[in-house]
Protein backbone atom coordinates (compact mmCIF):
# COMPACT_ATOMS: atom_id res chain seq x y z
CA UNK A 1 0.00 0.00 0.00
CA UNK A 2 1.50 3.38 -0.95
CA UNK A 3 1.94 5.63 2.03
CA UNK A 4 0.23 9.00 2.09
CA UNK A 5 3.37 10.68 3.27
CA UNK A 6 6.73 9.16 2.47
CA UNK A 7 10.19 10.38 3.31
CA UNK A 8 12.03 11.58 6.37
CA UNK A 9 9.90 14.59 7.15
CA UNK A 10 6.95 12.82 8.67
CA UNK A 11 5.74 13.72 12.16
CA UNK A 12 5.20 11.10 14.87
CA UNK A 13 1.47 11.14 14.21
CA UNK A 14 1.89 10.71 10.45
CA UNK A 15 4.23 7.78 11.07
CA UNK A 16 1.68 6.27 13.45
CA UNK A 17 -1.10 6.63 10.88
CA UNK A 18 1.03 5.03 8.16
CA UNK A 19 2.10 2.05 10.28
CA UNK A 20 -1.47 1.44 11.47
CA UNK A 21 -2.57 1.38 7.83
CA UNK A 22 0.23 -0.99 6.84
CA UNK A 23 -0.94 -3.38 9.53
CA UNK A 24 -4.64 -2.91 8.71
CA UNK A 25 -5.36 -1.53 12.17
CA UNK A 26 -8.53 0.31 11.20
CA UNK A 27 -10.43 0.78 14.47
CA UNK A 28 -9.38 3.56 16.84
CA UNK A 29 -11.13 4.16 20.17
CA UNK A 30 -9.97 6.95 22.41
CA UNK A 31 -10.47 9.11 25.45
CA UNK A 32 -9.35 12.61 24.49
CA UNK A 33 -5.92 14.03 25.24
CA UNK A 34 -4.29 17.24 24.13
CA UNK A 35 -0.98 15.69 23.05
CA UNK A 36 -2.87 13.08 21.00
CA UNK A 37 -5.00 15.75 19.34
CA UNK A 38 -3.07 15.90 16.01
CA UNK A 39 -3.16 12.09 15.74
CA UNK A 40 -6.88 11.95 16.53
CA UNK A 41 -7.59 14.72 14.00
CA UNK A 42 -5.57 12.92 11.35
CA UNK A 43 -7.25 9.54 11.92
CA UNK A 44 -10.76 10.98 12.11
CA UNK A 45 -10.26 12.71 8.77
CA UNK A 46 -9.08 9.52 7.05
CA UNK A 47 -11.84 7.22 5.74
CA UNK A 48 -9.62 4.17 6.26
CA UNK A 49 -10.19 4.48 10.01
CA UNK A 50 -13.25 4.08 12.18
CA UNK A 51 -12.24 6.46 14.95
CA UNK A 52 -14.45 7.59 17.81
CA UNK A 53 -14.49 8.88 21.36
CA UNK A 54 -15.43 6.67 24.33
CA UNK A 55 -16.44 7.62 27.85
CA UNK A 56 -13.82 5.51 29.65
CA UNK A 57 -10.61 3.73 28.73
CA UNK A 58 -12.05 0.36 29.84
CA UNK A 59 -14.92 0.82 27.43
CA UNK A 60 -12.47 1.74 24.63
CA UNK A 61 -10.45 -1.42 25.37
CA UNK A 62 -13.54 -3.65 25.47
CA UNK A 63 -14.57 -2.42 22.02
CA UNK A 64 -11.14 -3.22 20.58
CA UNK A 65 -11.29 -6.71 22.14
CA UNK A 66 -14.69 -7.41 20.57
CA UNK A 67 -13.59 -6.06 17.19
CA UNK A 68 -10.48 -8.27 17.17
CA UNK A 69 -12.62 -11.36 17.75
CA UNK A 70 -14.85 -10.16 14.90
CA UNK A 71 -11.90 -9.79 12.55
CA UNK A 72 -10.92 -6.11 12.84
CA UNK A 73 -7.75 -4.92 14.59
CA UNK A 74 -7.87 -1.78 16.72
CA UNK A 75 -5.91 0.54 18.98
CA UNK A 76 -6.87 2.44 22.15
CA UNK A 77 -5.55 6.00 22.60
CA UNK A 78 -5.40 7.56 26.07
CA UNK A 79 -3.29 9.55 28.48
CA UNK A 80 -1.36 8.29 31.52
CA UNK A 81 -4.12 8.83 34.09
CA UNK A 82 -6.51 6.87 31.86
CA UNK A 83 -4.12 3.97 31.68
CA UNK A 84 -4.30 3.78 35.47
CA UNK A 85 -7.95 2.70 35.16
CA UNK A 86 -7.07 -0.32 33.01
CA UNK A 87 -5.19 -3.00 35.03
CA UNK A 88 -8.29 -5.12 35.65
CA UNK A 89 -9.39 -5.06 32.01
CA UNK A 90 -5.89 -5.95 30.82
CA UNK A 91 -5.47 -8.71 33.41
CA UNK A 92 -8.91 -10.26 33.14
CA UNK A 93 -9.75 -9.68 29.48
CA UNK A 94 -6.91 -8.83 27.08
CA UNK A 95 -4.29 -11.16 28.55
CA UNK A 96 -6.19 -14.37 29.46
CA UNK A 97 -8.23 -14.26 26.25
CA UNK A 98 -4.99 -13.61 24.28
CA UNK A 99 -6.08 -10.47 22.42
CA UNK A 100 -3.42 -8.28 20.73
CA UNK A 101 -4.91 -5.01 21.96
CA UNK A 102 -2.75 -2.06 20.94
CA UNK A 103 -2.58 0.77 23.46
CA UNK A 104 -1.00 4.17 22.90
CA UNK A 105 -0.51 6.35 25.96
CA UNK A 106 0.55 9.98 25.80
CA UNK A 107 2.84 10.33 28.77
CA UNK A 108 1.97 12.94 31.33
CA UNK A 109 3.53 13.32 34.74
CA UNK A 110 7.16 13.72 33.73
CA UNK A 111 9.61 16.17 32.11
CA UNK A 112 7.86 19.35 33.14
CA UNK A 113 4.56 18.20 34.60
CA UNK A 114 2.64 20.98 36.37
CA UNK A 115 -0.16 18.87 37.92
CA UNK A 116 0.85 16.82 40.98
CA UNK A 117 -2.03 14.39 40.38
CA UNK A 118 -0.59 13.54 36.98
CA UNK A 119 2.95 13.15 38.29
CA UNK A 120 1.82 10.77 41.05
CA UNK A 121 -0.41 8.56 38.91
CA UNK A 122 2.23 8.41 36.15
CA UNK A 123 4.52 6.48 38.50
CA UNK A 124 2.06 3.56 38.52
CA UNK A 125 2.16 2.97 34.77
CA UNK A 126 5.41 1.11 34.20
CA UNK A 127 5.21 -0.95 37.43
CA UNK A 128 1.69 -2.05 36.39
CA UNK A 129 2.89 -3.01 32.92
CA UNK A 130 5.89 -4.82 34.42
CA UNK A 131 3.90 -6.84 36.91
CA UNK A 132 1.34 -7.79 34.28
CA UNK A 133 4.24 -8.87 32.05
CA UNK A 134 2.64 -6.70 29.37
CA UNK A 135 5.00 -5.70 26.56
CA UNK A 136 5.60 -1.95 26.30
CA UNK A 137 7.87 0.50 24.52
CA UNK A 138 8.65 4.09 25.37
CA UNK A 139 8.89 6.11 22.18
CA UNK A 140 11.34 9.02 22.50
CA UNK A 141 12.82 9.47 19.01
CA UNK A 142 11.28 10.17 15.63
CA UNK A 143 13.84 8.03 13.81
CA UNK A 144 12.87 4.98 15.89
CA UNK A 145 9.12 5.45 15.79
CA UNK A 146 8.32 3.45 12.67
CA UNK A 147 10.58 0.56 13.65
CA UNK A 148 9.09 0.29 17.14
CA UNK A 149 5.48 0.47 15.97
CA UNK A 150 5.94 -1.88 13.03
CA UNK A 151 7.86 -4.57 14.91
CA UNK A 152 5.76 -4.40 18.06
CA UNK A 153 2.45 -4.69 16.20
CA UNK A 154 3.81 -7.68 14.29
CA UNK A 155 4.86 -9.28 17.58
CA UNK A 156 1.53 -8.52 19.30
CA UNK A 157 -0.39 -10.32 16.55
CA UNK A 158 2.05 -13.24 16.32
CA UNK A 159 2.09 -13.81 20.08
CA UNK A 160 -1.59 -12.88 20.68
CA UNK A 161 -0.63 -10.41 23.40
CA UNK A 162 -1.38 -6.76 24.12
CA UNK A 163 1.29 -4.09 23.70
CA UNK A 164 1.53 -0.51 24.99
CA UNK A 165 3.26 2.40 23.29
CA UNK A 166 4.23 5.19 25.68
CA UNK A 167 4.64 8.50 23.85
CA UNK A 168 7.35 10.41 25.74
CA UNK A 169 7.38 14.22 25.78
CA UNK A 170 10.80 13.78 24.15
CA UNK A 171 8.90 12.64 21.05
CA UNK A 172 5.74 14.72 21.21
CA UNK A 173 6.79 17.85 23.09
CA UNK A 174 4.34 16.92 25.81
CA UNK A 175 2.02 19.35 27.48
CA UNK A 176 3.70 22.48 28.77
CA UNK A 177 2.93 24.68 31.74
CA UNK A 178 0.27 27.20 30.73
CA UNK A 179 1.46 30.41 32.38
CA UNK B 1 -41.26 2.26 18.08
CA UNK B 2 -44.98 1.59 18.17
CA UNK B 3 -44.19 -1.69 19.82
CA UNK B 4 -41.85 -0.32 22.47
CA UNK B 5 -44.45 2.32 23.28
CA UNK B 6 -46.79 -0.50 24.33
CA UNK B 7 -44.31 -1.87 26.84
CA UNK B 8 -44.42 -0.81 30.49
CA UNK B 9 -42.57 2.42 30.94
CA UNK B 10 -41.40 1.79 34.48
CA UNK B 11 -39.43 -1.00 36.08
CA UNK B 12 -42.11 -1.67 38.72
CA UNK B 13 -44.63 -2.48 36.01
CA UNK B 14 -42.62 -5.37 34.54
CA UNK B 15 -43.32 -8.97 35.57
CA UNK B 16 -40.52 -10.74 37.43
CA UNK B 17 -39.23 -13.54 35.22
CA UNK B 18 -36.61 -16.29 35.58
CA UNK B 19 -33.15 -15.71 34.08
CA UNK B 20 -32.57 -19.25 32.80
CA UNK B 21 -36.05 -19.47 31.33
CA UNK B 22 -35.80 -16.23 29.35
CA UNK B 23 -32.21 -16.96 28.32
CA UNK B 24 -33.43 -20.24 26.82
CA UNK B 25 -36.29 -18.43 25.12
CA UNK B 26 -33.84 -15.93 23.64
CA UNK B 27 -31.39 -18.58 22.41
CA UNK B 28 -34.27 -20.51 20.81
CA UNK B 29 -35.00 -17.46 18.65
CA UNK B 30 -31.47 -17.21 17.23
CA UNK B 31 -31.39 -18.72 13.74
CA UNK B 32 -28.78 -16.66 11.92
CA UNK B 33 -25.62 -17.29 13.95
CA UNK B 34 -26.15 -14.15 16.01
CA UNK B 35 -23.27 -13.39 18.38
CA UNK B 36 -24.08 -13.29 22.11
CA UNK B 37 -21.75 -11.73 24.68
CA UNK B 38 -22.45 -12.91 28.23
CA UNK B 39 -21.39 -10.52 31.00
CA UNK B 40 -19.78 -11.82 34.17
CA UNK B 41 -21.48 -14.01 36.73
CA UNK B 42 -24.87 -15.61 36.63
CA UNK B 43 -25.81 -13.91 33.35
CA UNK B 44 -23.21 -15.90 31.46
CA UNK B 45 -23.62 -19.03 33.61
CA UNK B 46 -27.22 -19.31 32.41
CA UNK B 47 -26.18 -18.52 28.83
CA UNK B 48 -23.75 -21.43 29.09
CA UNK B 49 -26.50 -23.61 30.59
CA UNK B 50 -28.91 -22.65 27.78
CA UNK B 51 -26.78 -24.62 25.30
CA UNK B 52 -23.35 -24.30 23.75
CA UNK B 53 -23.15 -22.12 20.68
CA UNK B 54 -19.85 -21.26 18.98
CA UNK B 55 -21.20 -17.70 18.60
CA UNK B 56 -21.38 -17.25 22.39
CA UNK B 57 -18.65 -15.40 24.28
CA UNK B 58 -18.38 -15.75 28.06
CA UNK B 59 -16.57 -13.03 29.99
CA UNK B 60 -14.41 -13.66 33.06
CA UNK B 61 -13.87 -10.61 35.21
CA UNK B 62 -13.79 -7.21 33.45
CA UNK B 63 -17.16 -6.43 35.01
CA UNK B 64 -19.21 -4.04 32.91
CA UNK B 65 -17.57 -4.73 29.56
CA UNK B 66 -20.18 -6.99 27.89
CA UNK B 67 -21.69 -4.05 25.99
CA UNK B 68 -18.33 -2.63 24.80
CA UNK B 69 -17.20 -6.09 23.65
CA UNK B 70 -20.52 -6.57 21.82
CA UNK B 71 -20.10 -3.11 20.29
CA UNK B 72 -16.69 -4.16 18.92
CA UNK B 73 -18.11 -7.33 17.38
CA UNK B 74 -21.00 -5.33 15.89
CA UNK B 75 -18.60 -2.82 14.33
CA UNK B 76 -16.37 -5.57 12.91
CA UNK B 77 -19.29 -7.59 11.52
CA UNK B 78 -22.08 -5.18 10.55
CA UNK B 79 -24.15 -7.90 8.85
CA UNK B 80 -24.37 -10.05 11.99
CA UNK B 81 -26.77 -9.30 14.83
CA UNK B 82 -25.00 -9.06 18.17
CA UNK B 83 -26.59 -9.33 21.61
CA UNK B 84 -25.00 -8.18 24.87
CA UNK B 85 -26.40 -9.96 27.94
CA UNK B 86 -25.58 -7.92 31.00
CA UNK B 87 -26.60 -7.72 34.66
CA UNK B 88 -27.95 -4.59 36.33
CA UNK B 89 -24.95 -4.24 38.67
CA UNK B 90 -22.60 -4.62 35.73
CA UNK B 91 -24.22 -2.03 33.49
CA UNK B 92 -24.39 0.41 36.41
CA UNK B 93 -20.59 0.22 36.44
CA UNK B 94 -20.27 1.27 32.78
CA UNK B 95 -23.27 3.49 32.00
CA UNK B 96 -21.20 5.70 29.70
CA UNK B 97 -21.11 2.95 27.09
CA UNK B 98 -24.86 3.39 26.50
CA UNK B 99 -24.23 6.86 25.13
CA UNK B 100 -21.43 5.54 22.92
CA UNK B 101 -23.78 2.86 21.52
CA UNK B 102 -26.35 5.59 20.83
CA UNK B 103 -23.78 7.86 19.17
CA UNK B 104 -22.53 5.08 16.90
CA UNK B 105 -26.11 4.12 15.91
CA UNK B 106 -25.20 0.45 15.76
CA UNK B 107 -28.11 -1.05 13.82
CA UNK B 108 -27.09 -4.65 14.59
CA UNK B 109 -26.72 -4.35 18.37
CA UNK B 110 -29.18 -5.38 21.08
CA UNK B 111 -28.56 -5.03 24.81
CA UNK B 112 -30.49 -7.29 27.21
CA UNK B 113 -30.30 -6.29 30.87
CA UNK B 114 -31.03 -8.93 33.52
CA UNK B 115 -32.19 -6.88 36.50
CA UNK B 116 -32.82 -8.54 39.85
CA UNK B 117 -31.94 -5.47 41.87
CA UNK B 118 -29.05 -7.18 43.64
CA UNK B 119 -25.40 -8.11 43.41
CA UNK B 120 -26.54 -11.70 43.71
CA UNK B 121 -23.23 -13.50 43.22
CA UNK B 122 -21.56 -11.55 46.05
CA UNK B 123 -24.26 -12.23 48.61
CA UNK B 124 -27.34 -10.35 47.48
CA UNK B 125 -26.43 -6.78 48.41
CA UNK B 126 -28.97 -4.28 47.07
CA UNK B 127 -28.09 -2.51 43.83
CA UNK B 128 -29.13 1.03 42.91
CA UNK B 129 -31.77 -0.55 40.65
CA UNK B 130 -33.59 -1.69 43.82
CA UNK B 131 -33.45 1.86 45.15
CA UNK B 132 -35.01 3.73 42.25
CA UNK B 133 -32.59 3.57 39.30
CA UNK B 134 -34.41 2.49 36.14
CA UNK B 135 -32.04 1.13 33.47
CA UNK B 136 -34.52 1.63 30.63
CA UNK B 137 -35.06 5.26 31.61
CA UNK B 138 -31.28 5.73 31.91
CA UNK B 139 -30.81 4.18 28.45
CA UNK B 140 -33.40 6.48 26.92
CA UNK B 141 -31.69 9.41 28.55
CA UNK B 142 -28.40 8.25 27.04
CA UNK B 143 -29.97 8.41 23.59
CA UNK B 144 -31.18 4.83 23.14
CA UNK B 145 -34.75 5.65 22.11
CA UNK B 146 -35.59 2.01 21.38
CA UNK B 147 -35.42 0.87 24.99
CA UNK B 148 -38.21 -0.98 26.76
CA UNK B 149 -38.99 -3.19 29.72
CA UNK B 150 -40.26 -6.65 28.78
CA UNK B 151 -43.73 -6.83 30.34
CA UNK B 152 -43.60 -10.64 30.55
CA UNK B 153 -42.11 -13.68 28.82
CA UNK B 154 -44.14 -13.39 25.62
CA UNK B 155 -43.40 -9.67 25.36
CA UNK B 156 -39.71 -10.50 25.82
CA UNK B 157 -39.84 -12.96 22.91
CA UNK B 158 -41.63 -10.39 20.79
CA UNK B 159 -39.04 -7.71 21.62
CA UNK B 160 -36.16 -10.08 20.74
CA UNK B 161 -37.81 -10.86 17.39
CA UNK B 162 -38.27 -7.17 16.62
CA UNK B 163 -34.71 -6.35 17.67
CA UNK B 164 -33.33 -9.07 15.37
CA UNK B 165 -35.52 -8.00 12.49
CA UNK B 166 -35.38 -4.20 12.62
CA UNK B 167 -32.58 -1.70 12.90
CA UNK B 168 -31.22 -1.06 16.37
CA UNK B 169 -29.66 -0.30 18.67
CA UNK B 170 -32.15 -1.85 21.09
CA UNK B 171 -32.19 -2.23 24.86
CA UNK B 172 -34.52 -4.69 26.55
CA UNK B 173 -34.89 -4.53 30.32
CA UNK B 174 -35.85 -7.79 32.05
CA UNK B 175 -36.81 -8.00 35.70
CA UNK B 176 -35.70 -11.38 36.98
CA UNK B 177 -35.87 -13.33 40.22
CA UNK B 178 -32.92 -14.43 42.35
CA UNK B 179 -32.93 -18.11 41.39
CA UNK B 180 -29.48 -19.70 41.24
CA UNK B 181 -28.02 -20.31 37.77
CA UNK B 182 -28.41 -23.80 36.35
CA UNK B 183 -24.72 -24.44 35.59
CA UNK B 184 -21.28 -22.82 35.80
CA UNK B 185 -19.34 -21.68 32.73
CA UNK B 186 -16.08 -23.52 32.06
CA UNK B 187 -13.35 -20.98 32.85
CA UNK B 188 -11.02 -21.56 29.91
CA UNK B 189 -10.56 -18.16 28.25
CA UNK B 190 -8.22 -19.21 25.44
CA UNK B 191 -10.69 -21.89 24.38
CA UNK B 192 -13.69 -19.59 24.70
CA UNK B 193 -12.01 -16.99 22.50
CA UNK B 194 -10.82 -19.50 19.92
CA UNK B 195 -14.25 -21.12 19.57
CA UNK B 196 -15.95 -17.74 19.38
CA UNK B 197 -13.64 -16.57 16.56
CA UNK B 198 -14.31 -19.79 14.66
CA UNK B 199 -18.04 -19.33 15.31
CA UNK B 200 -17.81 -15.88 13.76
CA UNK B 201 -15.90 -17.17 10.75
CA UNK B 202 -12.76 -15.18 11.62
CA UNK B 203 -10.67 -18.33 12.11
CA UNK B 204 -11.01 -21.44 9.98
Amino acid sequence: MPLDTAGPDRTWFEITRDVLKQHKVSLVTYVPDNVLRPLITLLESDPFFTCFVCTREEEALGIVVGAWMGGVHGIVLMQTSGFATLPNAIASLAMPFQIPVLMMVSERGTLGEFNIGQSLVARTMRPVLECLACEYHTMTRLDEAEFILDRAITQAVATQAPVTFILSPLLTGGKVFAK
Amino acid sequence: MALTANQPLRREQATIMNRFDITKRMVARLHRDEAVIGGIGYTNFDLWAAGRRPQNFYMLGSMGLAVPIAMGVAIAQPKRNVIALEGDGSILMQLGCLSTVANRRLANLTIVIMDNGTYQITGGQKAATEMGADIVAIARGAGLAQSAWAADESAFEELIDVALREDGPWLIGCRIDTAKPVDTTERDPARIRDQFMRGLGVKK
